[in-house]
């Protein structure tokens, strides 16, 4: 079993629910990935996504596309990520998976080779959200392989047959987008009840949630359900304020993820 | 002008015949698929299975037929080219050589270009799919303006994203598709210019897809897009053989297209892919020089990789990311390319090459003086390389360019770039008896330096009168 496996054993087993905040690798500083990554473990995370910056995310809002675009212009790029994660890996005990687009992984060499580097590098598993379950079959493969979960995309749009055959082609956890559309903040907690309770009764993998989960409120109401909540636009931009204002960006952070994480205690049991 | 190395054009054996791709997975060789989040997925799904169904419809082919025909204008005609054939022979090393070169008019379709074949179509698969609202990409500005007509002809709503860089060189296309009714959304992100106006398209579809179609413009993106769309221009292939046929009593020995995404170039190439002694030209744009962020030509410089929702060549670094890219003409002025070329060009069907900025110019203004037809400046590329190729083949072949379309929306971009150097065209001398063979300029006026004025024979070959091409005396 995997990292990923483990920290979603141990917190069903206290159970407990997971929060999953999602960085921009070279974002809101270029180098700041290992100190980001600290204070969310820190600030009670227990998987972090890190975005690899992309040129053209088309599954992203303004706020993570404009991040990545930031990243690149001040030079971030995948062999940058690895370093950085490596470099950080060691004294951190929470999860690592990296989001990354396909154009990427196609281009680093394929499946087998873009899996190798990451698990060298230190990640703990892959989300490729352009890359649905018909193109994955040499994915699955060769994240087993090395040993990486796979995280698999399960839209409000994807009929129930085929959610039960993206969750069991899952590894470490399914993600499921609370909202069709592109990420970003919302509003209104989702409503995610009964898609979670129609695929736990095909899968016992564990459930992530994520898309538009902006506050503490957002996060009770979706562990309330799933068992983790992934914030991903809300804390970006937090990141980029601070650090245009000036202010440090990683303790604005920290405090921003302690604040999510408090949605996590008050729901449990519940 | 890089030509692929393999000019052979000898297509590998292969099970399939090329007319029968994409595979059911949406493959073309190695190429194509569906690379896209999952919220897009039940999307295709549900154009794929509308477009199976519509396959049977008769009444649905019927009612585009028809609007082909009474609305956009077809068939478009094939147009002997006295003029630019007098060219390729003048450029000709040889008094053998030098083949006929046929334009086909795609130009005098309605709204001025290729485009509209697709968009009649998807609009109408829109509203058979009780769809109401269609989005588009636009570079030129031609898929919007078709887009925003075809909207208007069907009673959709229409908005159109546009990379600012864009809205500024082709303004004229801003302004046609807003009296059209289409809200044009600027794109400011990265390069301003089509790749990210498709990411902007993708990204609205993503969170609209229940009432909104997005018709994308070319055979690009995920499957079904790239065949759907293929099969829309096709009209144009098959037309031209069949004209060939009438006129010609036989297949041409060339056809030859520009390549943006590519829709124009499948569609003319689809109708002969299986005539292998067709032999078949696709135009890049080479831009300023070949060097990264100078050109837009994918399957000349390019390498395999995954961009908007398909395995195709695509200009990227070697770390995936999206190389900047550069052509003078904005419809051309894109990353990727049809998967369906990418395979064309592995199995050696079709020869891709490019043309630069400078050479697409100058092609241009000789299209516009030798024949009286302003082109699209992504036409002018096909009409730039046409023009060499025809110089290099027999004299008594036949040699097709698509002229993809009309040049109206060029004309200011052009006269700020060369205006100041554009000469009028001084009166016609009479023919003189002996060809000068010096004097080889590929067209008529250098760019950066004082145009000559070319000599312009009167008709000389027989039978060409009918052609309806009126050469002062
Ligand atoms: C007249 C014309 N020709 C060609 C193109 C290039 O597109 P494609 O390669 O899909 O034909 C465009 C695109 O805008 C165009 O307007």
């Amino acid at each position: 079993m995997g990292r990923i496996d483990d920290i979603f054993a141990l917190a069903r087993d206290e159970n407990r629910k997971l929060l999953m905040p999602f960085v921009c690798a070279g974002s809101p500083i270029p180098g700041s990935l290992g100190a980001l990554l600290g204070a969310m473990e820190r600030a009670g995370a227990g998987i972090v996504e890190v975005g690899i910056p992309f040129s053209d995310p088309i599954a992203d809002g303004p706020a993570i596309a404009s991040a990545m675009h930031a990243a690149l212009e001040s030079g971030c790029s995948p062999a940058g990520v690895f370093d950085e994660v490596a470099a950080a890996r060691q004294g951190l005990s929470i999860g690592i998976v990296a989001m990354v687009s396909v154009s990427i992984v196609s281009a680093m060499g394929g499946p087998q080779a873009f899996c190798q580097r990451a698990h060298e590098a230190g990640f703990d598993g892959l989300i490729i959200p352009d890359c649905p379950l018909e193109e994955s079959a040499a994915l699955i493969d060769a994240a087993r392989a090395h040993g990486l979960s796979l995280s698999l995309l399960v839209s409000p749009s994807t009929p129930p047959e085929r959610a039960r055959e993206i969750a069991s082609a899952s590894t470490g956890f399914v993600y499921m987008l609370a909202r069709s559309g592109i990420t970003g903040e919302r509003d209104q907690a989702p409503e995610i009840g009964p898609r979670v309770r129609e695929l736990r009764e095909s899968t016992d993998r564990p459930i992530a949630c994520g898309f538009g989960i902006a506050t503490a409120e957002h996060v009770r109401a979706v562990v309330e359900h799933a068992d983790a909540a992934i914030v991903g636009s809300a804390l970006v931009r937090r990141w980029r304020d601070a650090h245009e204002q000036g202010a440090d960006a990683v303790e604005v952070g920290e405090r921003f993820v302690r604040e999510l994480a408090s949605g996590l205690h008050a729901g449990a049991g519940a | 002008m890089s030509d692929t190395p393999d000019t052979t054009q000898t297509p590998v054996p292969n099970a399939r015949p090329l007319s029968a791709m994409p595979d059911e997975h949406g493959r073309f060789g190695e190429f194509g698929g569906v690379y896209v989040p999952e919220t897009l997925v039940s999307a295709l799904r549900e154009l794929s299975e509308i477009y199976a169904q519509v396959q049977q419809d008769r009444q649905f082919w019927d009612r585009l037929s028809g609007l082909l025909r009474s609305y956009v204008g077809r068939p478009t005609s094939l147009f002997k080219a006295e003029g630019l054939t007098r060219q390729a022979r003048e450029n000709a090393p040889s008094r053998e050589r030098g083949a006929t070169i046929w334009l086909k008019r795609e130009d005098l379709a309605h709204t001025g270009a290729h485009k509209i074949n697709n968009t009649m179509g998807q609009g109408l698969l829109t509203r058979k799919m009780g769809k109401r609202r269609i989005i588009a990409e636009t570079g030129a500005g031609q898929h919007g303006v078709a887009s925003a007509t075809a909207a208007a002809a069907l009673g959709l709503e229409c908005d159109v994203y546009m990379g600012s860089e864009d809205v500024r060189r082709q303004h004229l296309n801003v302004v046609r598709m807003k009296m059209l009714g289409a809200r044009v959304i600027p794109v400011d992100s990265g390069s301003r210019t089509l790749k990210d106006a498709t990411n902007e398209a993708m990204r609205d579809w993503m969170g609209s897809v229940e009432h909104t179609h997005y018709i994308l413009g070319s055979v690009v993106g995920p499957h079904p897009f790239p065949m759907i769309v293929r099969d829309f221009q096709s009209i144009i292939g098959r037309e031209t053989k069949a004209q060939c046929l009438r006129l010609l009593g036989a297949l041409p020995s060339a056809v030859v297209a520009c390549v943006g995404g590519g829709s124009n170039a499948a569609g003319i190439f689809s109708a002969f892919v299986d005539d292998e002694e067709v032999k078949l030209f696709g135009v890049e744009a080479g831009g300023r020089s070949g060097k990264p962020g100078d050109h837009a030509a994918p399957l000349t410089l390019g390498a395999p990789g995954v961009l908007h929702g398909s395995r195709s060549y695509v200009l990227q670094d070697d770390a995936g990311q999206t190389s900047p890219v550069h052509s003078v003409s904005a419809g051309l002025d894109y990353p990727g390319v049809g998967p369906e070329h990418a395979h064309w060009k592995d199995v050696h069907r079709v020869t891709y090459s490019s043309v630069t900025d400078e050479q697409a110019l100058d092609a241009f203004l000789l299209c516009a003086r030798a024949e009286g037809i302003i082109p699209a400046l992504e036409t002018a590329h096909a009409l730039s390389d046409g023009l060499r190729i025809a110089s290099e083949m027999d004299r008594d072949e036949h040699l097709v360019i698509c002229l993809s379309g009309r040049g109206d929306k060029d004309v200011e971009e052009v006269d700020r770039l060369i205006g100041d150097k554009i000469e009028p065209l001084r009166a016609r001398r009479p023919r003189q008896r002996t060809r000068d063979k010096k004097k080889k300029q590929a067209t008529g006026g250098e760019n950066g330096s004082s145009p000559r004025t070319d000599e312009h024979h009167p008709p000389s070959d027989p039978g060409r009168a009918d052609q309806g091409q009126s050469d002062a005396q």
